[in-house]
């Protein structure tokens, strides 16, 4: 199939408007976290700060308690997805094989659980929580957050059991493996990849998730990234600006890394899950 | 591995045949050890989500509020009758809905044409994925915050563009009475826009090329194949893809929050926002979650209708 010429630069065209439009907040972010307040403060700002400068990140820092936040979402983030993968893995191996009224049940769940807005979780948790004495604590946190990554963990992993042959683990029990030999030594590592990128995709809403710790964590020692980031945000002078992108580049840095890891499987696990239910 | 897990095709159906007994056993073994494996993870989603669920849809007709030493009372419908006349509470819900369109319409055009660009052969394709990627990997605070300094009146690159094509001195776009929400909407396209590209973009990849060459050789334009290959093939999980959106947008909270927090005049305040306020700033647990009831029901019947509707129109596709 050949294109012609003038389709292709019209697909370069909208290629690049595509690309401007994606990338110029995240550009205009990094810009601003490195300028100086006196740029800050121009009538007239550049893409590119004239006298670059870190100011801008130790100012941050000192103003509000980053580094302990970072701890906070990270000990929540790893719990999260830790605990999720731990016990998704298991429910979605039965729910990939077995077409049973239970499998189904969870598959509703998983469909049903996306409709509800969360006000409508969070006050029954609040409450629960609160009666266990887990608000304003990050273990409490760690509990709403494996729920809430249970369904995608759910539909990701299934979709990787599909695409693990069933005939593999028969020919297993036929050369008189037992069941939970089979599972061990068969499947599960055939399974790792994607139960690593499960649980990095965990690791990553939770990180970035913002909702439910701007309700369960009161006190700022308590509280994950998102939510001290936005007391960085109020009646922002101009100069505050320049902390406050630096803070943000910050946060969002781990996120982009372990994303860009994972990249490749996210979609692939997607169209699995999607394809093949 | 990667090949097994990514790309492998769907087992021939034919070696299941002819294996009688040796089939039995391993089988017999997952139905016991099925719920053995099911429980650590069904026990949580019925304690912590189930559970509260339900939890949640009680409360709606108590007088549950936070702080109070009374016990909560069985009020009935009263709640409802409430909201019934809460112009306010509406006002919102009529803002949830427009953003909710506003972003989802929006989002998937955009995003069908990037995806349609990106399963070409065309040069800077892997810029533009690890890009149209980049949003989805983002927090949410952190893509609110960004677009704060991007609208900045006087520190923002928006105006200062504007100003630069002579298109005026630009405005404060977030507190603004008719711009807010249209400002608001399209930070909203541009954060939901990757999840939308990947699921069209594995979309495409598995429609037959075949088809398409076929079509080609036959002189069929880029529309008609479009029409007639592709689309086809991309109809299941457009309308998946959508109707998550349409769920997701409704009851969207964060970037709003951090953008304009329901301002300016209560412009941008979507119905999540205004429960918010409701349960966490005034304690009214109760009442909240009767408007988180009404939002469910909602969005249930505009599915219902919107799934519906299309199925139907697409059984001969």
């Amino acid at each position: 199939m050949r294109t012609s010429r003038p389709a292709r630069i019209g697909q370069y065209t909208a290629l690049l408007a595509y690309l401007v439009f994606l990338a110029f907040p995240f550009l205009w972010l990094l810009s601003t976290a490195f300028k100086p307040p006196r740029e800050l403060g121009s009538l007239h700002p550049t893409w590119i700060p004239e006298d670059p400068t870190l100011g801008n990140f130790r100012q941050a820092f000192d103003e509000q308690p980053l580094l302990h936040a970072a701890l906070n979402s990270l000990l929540a983030a790893l719990g999260a997805a830790v605990i999720a993968v731990l016990i998704a893995t298991p429910m979605a191996y039965v729910v990939a094989r077995r077409r049973t009224r239970l499998a189904k049940a969870v598959t509703g769940w998983v469909v049903v659980s996306q409709a509800f807005p969360f006000v409508l979780l969070i006050i029954p948790l609040f409450l629960v929580l609160k009666n266990l004495r887990l608000i304003n604590a990050v273990p409490g946190l760690v509990l709403v957050y494996v729920v809430w990554a249970l369904p995608f963990a759910l539909w990701m992993l299934a979709g990787y059991v599909r695409a693990v042959p069933p005939e593999l683990e028969e020919a297993a029990a036929v050369d008189g493996a037992g069941r939970v030999r089979t599972l061990v030594s068969v499947t599960a590592p055939l399974l790792a990849p994607g139960i690593v990128a499960t649980g990095l995709f965990a690791f990553i809403t939770a990180w970035n998730e913002f909702f439910f710790a701007l309700v369960l964590l009161k006190t700022p020692e308590k509280q994950t990234l998102p939510v001290v980031l936005t007391h960085f945000i109020g009646a922002e002078g101009v100069a505050d600006l320049g902390p406050l992108a630096a803070a943000a580049f910050l946060a969002t840095l781990p996120s982009l890394v372990v994303f860009a890891l994972i990249q490749r499987r996210i979609t692939g696990g997607m169209l699995t899950g999607a394809v093949k239910s | 591995m990667t090949s097994v897990t990514e790309a492998s095709p769907p087992p021939p159906p034919v070696r299941r045949a002819g294996r009688g007994p040796g089939r039995e056993r391993p089988r017999k073994a997952v139905d016991h050890g099925a719920w053995f494996l099911v429980l650590p993870a069904l026990i949580p989603i019925l304690v912590l989500s189930v559970g509260p669920l339900l939890y949640g849809v009680l409360l709606a007709f108590t007088d549950a509020q936070s702080g109070r030493t009374e016990p909560t009372r069985w009020i009935g419908g009263l709640n409802f009758q409430d909201l019934l006349h809460d112009t306010l509470f509406w006002e919102s819900f009529r803002i949830g809905l427009v953003w909710a369109v506003g972003v989802t319409v929006p989002q998937f055009l955009l995003a069908l044409g990037l995806a349609l660009l990106l399963n070409q052969d065309l040069r800077l394709r892997w810029l533009a994925r690890a890009l149209a990627i980049v949003p989805w990997a983002m927090p949410e605070v952190v893509v609110g915050i960004m677009w704060r300094l991007v609208y900045n009146p006087d520190a923002g690159i928006l105006n200062e563009t504007l100003r630069d094509l002579g298109l005026g001195s630009g405005r404060d776009w977030l507190s603004g009475l008719a711009t807010a929400l249209p400002a608001v909407i399209v930070v909203g396209v541009w954060a939901g826009m990757p999840q939308t590209t990947v699921a069209l973009l594995a979309g495409l990849q598995n429609t037959p090329r075949e088809l398409h060459e076929a079509a080609a050789v036959d002189g069929a334009g880029a529309w008609r194949r479009f029409r007639t290959v592709t689309w086809p093939a991309l109809r299941p999980i457009a309308l998946a893809i959508t109707a998550l959106n349409l769920i997701w947008n409704f009851n969207s909270f964060a970037l709003v929050y951090v953008l304009t927090n329901g301002g300016p005049g209560g412009r941008t305040r979507l119905p999540m926002l205004f429960a918010y306020e409701e349960a966490f700033r005034y304690g009214q647990f109760g009442y909240a979650a009767a408007m988180g009831c009404v939002m469910v029901a909602v969005i249930s019947i505009a599915l219902a209708v919107f799934l519906a509707g299309r199925l139907r129109g697409g059984d001969d596709a």
